[in-house]
């Protein structure tokens, strides 16, 4: 006897529900065993990783600050990932939103006029989009893989936000630290003794309307083919060079706006490191919610527990930073593998030769 | 059975052919066009060889055979003809004992052809059987002892090439039983409905076929088909006419007088031309939407499916509706994804789908390519009624019976040639035949 993968002859609908929550529960019980393993109470580490967060204002709060970035990001990535186009950099297009806010925030400093915070959010959106409308343009002119180029230029603006908070955007009464200035302005805080910002309303609101559009527009049936069946989305007449372009302009310009709101709103100046890497863990919250707008919202959730958890568990159970990179990793692992039971089931065979002839 | 020197032989996977003696050149090279051509050849052994055994054995063999190879250069920078040269002496080192070739002269120049047929002659003089898979009789005439005609998965015949006479065997290979052809009054007095005028376009894919001075023109209330075996340019003349691929001056097609040529598939639908792909599935229809968003796809311009933007799905539900009672397509539900459908249902779907749309031109390629014969059947009828109401359709299909059956007039693609149309009744099997076989010219022997 032997398992075996035997195609399904149409994609389990169960499964496609079924899957991330198995996903997620696969993570937990190998993070259990790797808890043993570790020599760490298992069931003390657990708690303090996935439920210890929950259990006050402020982790759930804090859940919420940082579930907001990965849900913007991840639903700007969806419909590219839905039209197969592979948006890699929104780490990239995060920073280069930052940077672009902080950059006007910074020429206007010390000012605090109203207009000047909504101008800063507008910059940070179009240096988003404008990161990611490079490789959108080599993708289409040039033919080079948007996988890369978004990558590569993830890397790029990592370096150019280094060099400006290490050069001339240091702080000039800052003790040589490699930061800006603190900004003079910034998103107000909704509830008292949280770091809660109203950019945490707009996922909800960025989520309900990306349903819209997938479910009513003839856009949104456009996205769908053109990564399903290239050659029908032609015959359809929908513009393979529009779609590419509009995906990754999207997918930029909702990077960029988180990264501004992370600069205007917790960080509140421009830090070497803004992110603990929300524009790449995007594309697993994208994934984990099945690239469905509503269900990104709960993805997003989930992986940003992870990131509050793994800070927990390195205070309550000592364990390294990189268990947090190690549960993502975990999660995304588990959700590709049960992935494969919406197109295949397992089968125990008999070894070939024996049984029927 | 497979006999190999008689012995019954079970060849479970292409490695088991080696082992026999068995090598195959693919019509579509099997290269990896990164690495170079010593990498690329020791990919398909099975021994292991030192990169010094391979180069000495790849310029050995390269000397033998006239076949001269650089092993040491990348695969991306050579020709289609020194290309498939790596693919033969992969082969020639296995020392095979059959020598399968696949349409092998598909992608070669004139020049590069009689080299390979020298390489093969020798071979052959060597002890080498050779087995010779083409639909190019000039060739077959020329290269082959025995030829073995294939005609719908069935042996036809087995002949001696070099003494039967070419257009028997182009008669014998595009088949269609002895029937009275022309039996039905043609209709070819309507007005011109779409006309393209001398258009040349080089191939715009690999393995894609040039189009050359293509004309024609296609007249109300008629079927025009346009006859011809696949890979003759019939993809390219789909894609110029439904406007998958724009064609870089206007006024080279023509719809009711009105130039058309830049426009893209949508905006030929809403002018009137709509286009039916052969493929089905990932063409035609995408197989895990419903019923109807695949409506929306390629009938929504002239259904009125969509209104700023927005999908009017009740109104495409109810289009779906029309589609499937008008076919009589059987479907598990409206809403089924398309790919629950059988091929017949399915192609009588997407059919159904044009003629709602109440066309001017339809451009129909193989509407009827592997469905029953029921299916066949509503097809046809649906085709016939559309040109009795006024409208014009294009039909290119390889099914000779089914052009004899519809075609009011009938055109051959050849080597992306397409040759004037002729009324059908006056046109012969024997005339036919040829054509399709590549025959416009005197046959004459590919000299060596």
């Amino acid at each position: 006897m032997r398992l075996e993968l035997e195609p399904r002859p149409s994609p389990s609908p169960l499964w496609r529900v079924l899957a991330p929550p198995s996903a997620v529960a696969s993570t937990a019980l190998a993070g259990l065993v790797l808890f043993s393993v570790l020599g760490v109470a298992p069931g003390r580490t657990l708690y303090a990783f996935f439920l210890a967060p929950l259990t006050s204002l402020w982790g759930v709060s804090e859940l919420l600050v940082k579930a907001a970035p990965l849900a913007l990001i991840a639903l700007g990535l969806a419909p590219g990932f839905r039209a197969g186009v592979w948006n890699i950099g929104a780490e990239g297009q995060l920073t280069i939103g930052a940077v672009a806010g902080a950059g006007v925030l910074l020429a206007l400093w010390p000012s605090d006029a109203p207009w000047v915070l909504p101008t800063a959010l507008l910059a940070g959106i179009l240096g988003g989009a404008a990161w990611a409308w490079i490789p959108a343009v080599l993708r289409i002119r040039r033919g080079a893989s948007e996988i890369l180029v978004s990558l590569m230029l993830a890397y790029v603006a990592q370096l150019l936000l280094s060099t400006l908070v290490y050069g001339p955007w240091r702080d000039p009464e800052g003790f040589n630290f490699p930061q800006t200035r603190l900004f003079q302005v910034g998103l107000p805080v909704l509830v008292e003794g949280t770091r809660l910002h109203p950019g945490v309303l707009l996922a909800p609101l960025l989520a309900i309307l990306a349903w819209l559009l997938f479910r009513f527009t003839l856009l949104g049936l456009a996205l769908s083919v053109s990564g399903r069946a290239p050659a029908a989305a032609t015959h359809a007449g929908f513009d393979r060079p529009r779609i590419v372009r509009g995906c990754l302009l999207v997918a930029g310009a909702l990077a960029g706006l988180a990264g501004i709101l992370e600069a205007t709103g917790p960080i509140g100046q421009l830090v070497p490191t803004l992110t603990p890497g929300y524009g790449f863990t995007a594309i697993i919250v994208a994934f984990l919610g099945r690239l469905h707008p509503l269900g990104i919202l709960p993805a997003a959730l989930v992986v940003a527990l992870a990131y509050l958890g793994g800070e927990t568990a390195q205070i309550e159970a000592g364990l390294p930073q990189a268990v947090t990179g190690l549960f993502q990793g975990l999660l995304l692992f588990f959700l590709l593998g049960s992935e494969v039971l919406v197109r295949y089931r397992i089968r125990w065979r008999r070894p070939a030769g024996a049984g029927v002839p | 059975m497979i006999r190999i020197d008689g012995e019954p032989v079970r060849i479970a996977s292409p490695k088991v052919a080696r082992g026999l003696g068995i090598a195959t050149v693919f019509q579509h090279f099997t290269l990896v066009e990164a690495l170079d051509v010593a990498e690329n050849v020791a990919l398909g052994l099975d021994e292991r060889a030192s990169r010094r055994e391979l180069v000495r054995r790849i310029r050995e063999a390269g000397r033998a055979y006239g076949l001269p190879l650089d092993p040491d250069r990348p695969v991306h920078d050579l020709s289609m003809g020194e290309r498939q040269r790596v693919e033969i002496v992969r082969c020639l080192l296995e020392r095979p004992r059959l020598l399968i070739m696949d349409e092998p002269t598909s992608v070669l120049t004139q020049q590069e052809v009689e080299r390979l047929f020298a390489t093969l002659r020798r071979l052959a003089a060597e002890g080498c059987a050779i087995l010779y898979i083409s639909h190019k009789l000039a060739e077959i005439s020329a290269l082959c002892e025995r030829a073995t005609i294939l005609r719908a998965g069935r042996v036809v015949a087995t002949v001696d090439p070099r003494t039967t006479d070419a257009r028997e065997l182009a008669a014998r290979m595009v088949g269609a039983e002895v029937r009275a052809v022309g039996s039905r009054a043609s209709s070819t007095g309507g007005a011109v409905r779409l006309a393209v005028d001398g258009l040349s376009l080089p191939p715009d894919r690999p393995f894609g076929t040039a189009l050359v001075d293509l004309r024609l023109e296609l007249r109300a209330g008629e079927i025009l088909g346009v006859a011809g075996i696949a890979g003759n340019g019939q993809d390219e003349l789909f894609r110029i006419l439904s406007g998958e691929r724009p064609v870089p001056r206007a006024e080279a097609i023509r719809l009711d007088g009105r130039p058309i040529g830049t426009l893209g598939p949508s905006a030929r639908r809403a002018l009137g031309l709509v286009a039916v792909p052969e493929e089905r599935l990932g063409h035609a229809a995408v197989g895990e939407l419903p019923l109807p968003a695949n409506t929306v796809l390629a009938a929504r311009e002239r259904l009125g499916l969509v209104r700023h933007g927005l999908v009017r799905w009740a109104e495409a539900r109810a289009a779906t509706g029309r589609i499937v009672r008008r076919l009589d397509v059987r479907t598990p539900a409206l809403d089924a994804p398309a790919s629950s459908l059988s091929g017949g249902n399915l192609q009588r779907f997407v059919i159904g789908r044009a003629i709602l749309q109440d066309p001017q031109v339809l451009v129909a390629a193989q509407p009827t390519w592997g469905v029953d014969a029921g299916a066949t059947a509503a097809i046809h009828a649906a085709l016939r009624d559309l040109v009795a109401s006024g409208a014009a359709v294009l039909l290119i299909s390889q099914d000779l019976d089914e052009l004899l059956a519809l075609a009011d007039r009938l055109a051959v693609l050849d080597r992306g040639r397409l040759s004037p149309a002729r009324p059908t009744g006056e046109l012969g099997l024997e005339e036919i035949g040829p054509m399709m076989g590549g025959l416009h010219e005197p046959v004459g022997r590919v000299s060596p």
